[in-house]
């Protein structure tokens, strides 16, 4: 398997100071997925800035992983919900000018 | 400057303790933190103004300046400095001016200077001189290399080095070279904005260069090996058979300087531009229809 896109976790350990249980912890909850390759542990390059994001939020405001797990999903909702809206308003702007 | 009050901010009273604060910077954090508010600029602003009061209030010392001395607590230790220097000067004159007594001055100003100040003790404050701003437009060219550059400023010659890869818009300050210090302070600093003018076919992003190559249709279909401009000279370049219209190719470390990076550059991004032959003969008619007659189904 190539490994261009995906970051040794040793690295990412250094880089945010943080222990490799972390990244199993975050592996675990479903957060991330971690990839072994010929020992070595990688994570995806697209999951890199959720991955900020969790670190800040574990280190900012001392939040545990379960509610980092939490945030996330919720999150996600709030995406979807203002993609919803966004949809909807344009709707709404397309009728009215329809009507006047 | 304005006053902030970072009391007000966190919400908390003046005489809260350690963990009042702690706690209400938490509270505010997690309100206003930009991962929990996706897209709310005053979000991120209500974020930093909470970062900033938690950094000065939860440390001591910073809190004691911040109490003594507002605004310009991060002054506080030059103005402690000033009025050690002040109250001594005011004990060695103390009896020639003690008819003046304190009731002529503010409590700000006796904070500065002791019960001993005078009038003639206004005078020794140093100040910093003012920072003076100008504006100097370059060509693109400028900053391609680095290099000594003078100006004139107030009769005086400024001379300074002009790093390559200056972004437009970039703001250099020169240390020193700004209004004269009052009483002895430092002298203020000199800021100057680049406005860099491009024109030239390339255009910068950030340390990459891009620029559009027009290639006629025979060596876009055959291929061949052009000539192109780079910012410093002429390259040859493969162009391969069946080359589309708007297709871009990379010339590494061909683009712009990194700026206070010396050595390293960007990369050079050519689109290339198939042009199509106009005002055909009709030979070239007959040849172009007999050649889609091949490609017809």
């Amino acid at each position: 398997m190539k490994t261009a896109a995906l970051i040794p976790l040793h690295e990412l350990c250094s880089h945010y100071e943080v222990e490799m249980s972390f990244f199993n912890d975050l592996n675990d909850i479903g957060l991330i997925e971690i990839k072994t390759i010929k020992k070595t542990v990688y994570i995806h390059q697209d999951k890199i800035s959720d991955i900020e994001r969790i670190v800040r939020l574990h280190h900012e405001l001392e939040i545990n992983m379960a509610g980092i797990d939490a945030i996330f999903h919720l999150l996600q909702r709030l995406e979807t919900k203002e993609a919803e809206l966004s949809s909807l308003k344009n709707k709404l702007h397309f009728y009215e000018h329809k009507i006047n | 400057m304005a006053f902030i009050d970072y009391y007000q901010i966190l919400g908390v009273d003046k005489k809260a303790t350690e963990d009042e604060i702690k706690k209400a910077y938490r509270k505010l954090a997690r309100k206003y933190h930009p991962d929990l508010n996706p897209n709310d600029n005053e979000a991120v602003k209500k974020f930093k103004e909470v970062n900033e009061a938690n950094e000065v209030l939860s440390n001591v010392e910073n809190r004691k300046k911040y109490d003594k001395y507002g605004k310009d607590w991060k002054h506080a230790d030059e103005l402690d400095k000033q009025k050690q220097q002040q109250q001594q000067y005011g004990r060695g004159q103390q009896g020639n001016y003690s008819n003046y007594g304190d009731s002529d001055y503010s409590d700000f100003f006796q904070s500065m200077f002791g019960g001993g100040a005078s009038r003639a003790n206004r005078g020794q404050m140093k100040y910093k001189g003012q920072d003076l701003s100008a504006e100097l437009k370059l060509n693109i060219r400028d900053v391609y290399t680095t290099h000594k550059h003078t100006i004139v400023i107030n009769g005086k010659n400024v001379r300074f080095t002009i790093p390559a890869g200056l972004k437009n818009e970039q703001v250099l300050r020169i240390i020193g070279h700004g209004g004269e210090g009052v009483n002895g302070g430092p002298n203020g600093d000199l800021l100057i904005t680049f406005i860099i003018e491009n024109d030239t076919k390339f255009k910068l992003d950030n340390q990459h260069l891009h620029t559009t190559v027009d290639l006629d249709l025979y060596k876009a279909m055959l291929g061949d090996t052009i000539t192109v401009d780079t910012f410093d000279g002429k390259v040859t370049l493969k162009v391969k058979p069946e080359t589309q219209n708007g297709t871009k190719v990379k010339l590494k470390g061909k683009g712009f300087p990194v700026y206070k990076k010396e050595g390293e550059f960007g990369d050079l991004y050519i689109t290339y531009n198939v042009v199509l032959p106009t005002h055909l003969t009709e030979k070239e008619k007959a040849l172009f229809t007999e050649l889609s007659k091949l490609r017809m189904p």
